[in-house]
């Protein structure tokens, strides 16, 4: 049997909650954070709902002792969701130990490159945003906020599943033994940027996203960043660390289908799924939830759905998407609903998949649309994206 | 026991003409300017024409080197594609983003949109070969194929894959450029590729390309050397530079001697090529050195064309005199190391052996 990697610590901010304990809470009360646009000047305001964050970059940026128009929103809710999880892990000397850090993004710094673009060549005001645009850069600020040095640290940009995907780097490099520790996770903003491009792919909802629902209109999008802590067991006991859950099974593969649309049966997820399980030594009747990629679109629901039948035979676990919630966060998706996997372990619960009324045509399906407690030993974590990324992680109580 | 890891194949666009393998440097282009764009090879050759007219350049490029390396390596499918990117597709980015501000978010098309993902020159290439298997996309800076490298490593190591494609790729974008002339990482006066050590000038040339390389657990006929080691450091103080490349060959259980050939990323910035200076003058004063920079321009994945051209090196065991840079001749190029950074940050060093 696979062995898990530890998690010790996490941190998240989105749209219902500035941290792991105010999103825990709105979980709990099926507080949703969908709203109306309010930060972006778009022409799309009165067309799309998203999961925003509700605190202004002045506030955040208060909160982290920057001056005004300092970074990207992006940076700024990573650097505060990565601090949250490294104090989580008690973690005073982050170099004491072989500690790397993985952070997945798909928009980096866009927010402020397209607000910018053009006013760049009229004045120098915000010159200080034009290497904000690399993708690693909120990522180098991370480093640098946390006092990370001479170390191990990448950027991982596989759409949707960029962040599952660093989890998953994370855990192989502990268990190869190129680090004793990892902060992994990953962080996106909204932008103009992906709400028009979501929008040309006509898959914005213009109402509350409705994830496995027969009459789902697709997504909202969200902004959020979430990071775990993971350690090796020698870090484990020499720190006797409280270990929240473990990183049991991880799975990548590549539906190699479509660049936006996943496969009809939903092979790359399958694959994804099965590998997971592989790792992790498990047979699928172990797993007791899965906190499924859900995003509302017609197309992904259907995919993973019938990819998720395939996997489990018929006998789909309860499971739920906790998009409802907090939009689709894009990057960050696969750490924030980690953070929530952690969280279902920790508690015994299932969060609800909200909004859901109508089961889907195609399959008999039904999604746990009550919070329900219930013993819970291994989660499994979707997480899809274009270019036909797929990439499924399983969490677990026990090593 | 772990299992080696060999570099069974290359593939290169880039600013020579590098697209064909049988060559090695025989035909020198020499640029005189503050960018550079690549010898592009005849895209129809690789891309049917239909495809290629609504393909971003990274996309074409990549196609094109990871079809030759593919070809050199026998293969028709990989178990692994791994794209190490600064800044992906940023031509569509940047499309797309002057399209909503000029057109005021109205009348866009998803193309700009979708081609702008960092991962769709990964993805294209696995929806092309039809490869299901493990495909990830690395952003981070000038370390971005570094961790491509690292990532290949653990799976050929373990024995998680057989053959993992990797490569790097960024495109060279007007936009991108214009900005970075404002801040002074782009040079602001041409140089003569020849000249670049010698301008003794802010700021680099910046230019484009694709190099992509099978790496496999098994040696074959078409191999060209073994991938020992791969180290990335998000920072380093110039105090710290020797001791931890010292410290990066020891765990290699190697010494400073017995480094055949250093190559080094020297990019022509004033500010910065001090870093490679401290090598250059201290630790490697009596080793033969070499640089890539003149050739290809700097971008963020230039150090996967120093990685190609340490290939060819081993593989040919000849070392072009355009790219020597000190007096030391070359003995048998049997190990090489690369140390590449990019404005102080983003600090990688790869250890290659022939074999």
């Amino acid at each position: 049997m696979g062995k898990g990697i530890a998690i010790t610590g996490m941190g998240v901010i989105s749209a219902i909650g500035n941290n792991v304990e105010e999103n825990y809470e709105s979980l709990i009360s099926k507080k949703i954070g969908i709203s109306k646009i309010t930060h972006i000047d778009t022409v799309h305001k009165n067309d799309i709902m998203v999961g925003e964050i509700s605190t202004t970059n002045e506030a955040l940026e208060a909160q982290l002792g920057l001056s005004p128009n300092s970074w990207s929103r992006t940076s700024l809710l990573a650097v505060i969701a990565a601090k949250e999880a490294v104090n989580h892990a008690g973690i005073t000397d982050l170099n004491a130990f072989k500690t790397g850090l993985i952070s997945g993004t798909t928009v980096g710094g866009m927010d402020k490159s397209e607000q910018y673009f053009y006013e760049y060549f009229e004045n120098n005001k915000a010159w200080h945003h034009i290497n904000g645009l690399h993708a690693g850069d909120s990522t180098k600020k991370i480093a640098i906020a946390l006092g990370l040095e001479s170390s191990f640290t990448t950027t991982i940009s596989t759409a949707c599943s960029s962040a599952a995907n660093a989890i998953m780097l994370g855990a192989r490099m502990i268990k190869s033994g190129q680090l004793d520790r990892v902060i992994v996770g990953g962080a996106d903003c909204l932008s103009k940027f992906t709400i028009n491009g979501f929008k040309t792919l006509m898959i914005l909802s213009d109402t509350y996203n409705t994830p496995f629902d027969d009459h789902r209109k697709g997504l909202n999008l969200g902004e959020s960043a979430a990071y775990l802590v993971l350690e090796s067991d020698e870090v484990v006991a020499k720190e006797n660390k409280k270990v929240l859950a473990y990183v049991k099974g991880y799975g990548n593969a590549n539906d190699a289908f479509h660049q936006t649309a996943s496969s009809d049966n939903g092979d790359g997820a399958v694959l994804a799924m099965e590998q997971a399980l592989k790792v992790a030594g498990l047979s699928p009747k172990a797993v007791d939830y899965v906190n499924a990629h859900g995003t509302a679109t017609p197309n992904n629901d259907l995919s993973e759905g019938r990819a998720m039948n395939r996997v489990f035979d018929g006998r789909v676990p309860d499971f739920s998407s906790t998009k409802a919630f907090t939009g689709h966060t894009l990057a960050t998706a696969g750490a924030i609903e980690a953070v929530y996997a952690v969280l279902a372990l920790q508690n015994n619960v299932i969060f609800p998949n909200l909004n859901f009324k109508t089961p889907m045509q195609e399959f008999d399906l039904l999604p746990e649309t009550e919070l329900k407690q219930k013993e819970l030993n291994v989660v499994l974590s979707n997480s899809f994206g274009f270019g036909g990324n797929c990439t499924a992680l399983i969490f677990s109580k026990e090593a | 026991m772990k299992k080696r890891v060999y570099i069974n194949s290359v593939g290169s666009v880039s600013a020579q003409k590098t697209f064909e393998n049988d060559a090695f440097l025989t035909e020198i282009t020499t640029h005189n300017d503050t960018t550079m764009s690549v010898i592009n090879p005849n895209y129809k050759d690789y891309i049917p024409p239909a495809a290629a007219r609504r393909m971003a350049k990274g996309i074409k490029m990549s196609t094109v080197s990871s079809k030759t390396a593919l070809e050199e390596a026998g293969l028709d499918n990989v178990d692994a594609i791994i794209v190490g990117t600064g800044l992906g597709c940023i031509g569509d980015s940047e499309k797309f983003i002057s399209a909503i501000i000029d057109n005021k978010e109205q009348f866009l098309t998803p193309t700009r949109f979708i081609q702008s993902s960092h991962n769709t020159v990964s993805g294209q290439i696995a929806l092309g070969i039809g490869c299901k298997g493990y495909n990830y996309t690395y952003v981070n800076g000038a370390t971005s194929f570094e961790s491509c490298l690292i990532d290949a490593m653990i799976q050929l190591q373990l024995e998680e894959a057989q053959n993992v494609l990797v490569g790097g790729v960024d495109e060279l974008v007007a936009h991108h450029v214009d900005t970075h002339r404002l801040i002074d990482h782009i040079k602001k006066t041409p140089v003569e590729s020849t000249q670049l050590l010698a301008s003794k000038t802010e700021g680099c040339v910046m230019a484009e390309g694709a190099q992509f390389f099978v790496l496999s657990n098994e040696k074959q006929a078409s191999t060209y050397g073994e991938l020992l080691a791969v180290g990335t450091y998000n920072s380093l103080e110039k105090a710290q530079l020797t001791g931890t490349v010292s410290k990066f060959l020891a765990e290699n259980q190697l010494s400073v001697d017995a480094i055949d050939l250093v190559i080094l990323g020297y990019n022509g910035d004033v500010t910065f090529d001090s870093y490679y200076d401290l090598l250059a003058n201290e630790l490697f004063s009596n080793t033969a050195q070499a640089y890539s920079k003149h050739l290809s321009g700097e971008y963020d994945t230039a150090s996967s064309f120093a990685f190609w051209l340490a290939s060819k090196v081993m593989r040919t065991n000849s070392l072009p005199e355009v790219v020597h840079l000190n007096k030391v001749a070359v003995p048998t190029p049997k190990t090489i190391l690369l140390y590449n950074q990019y404005r102080g940050e983003y600090h990688s060093l790869v250890l290659l052996r022939q074999c």
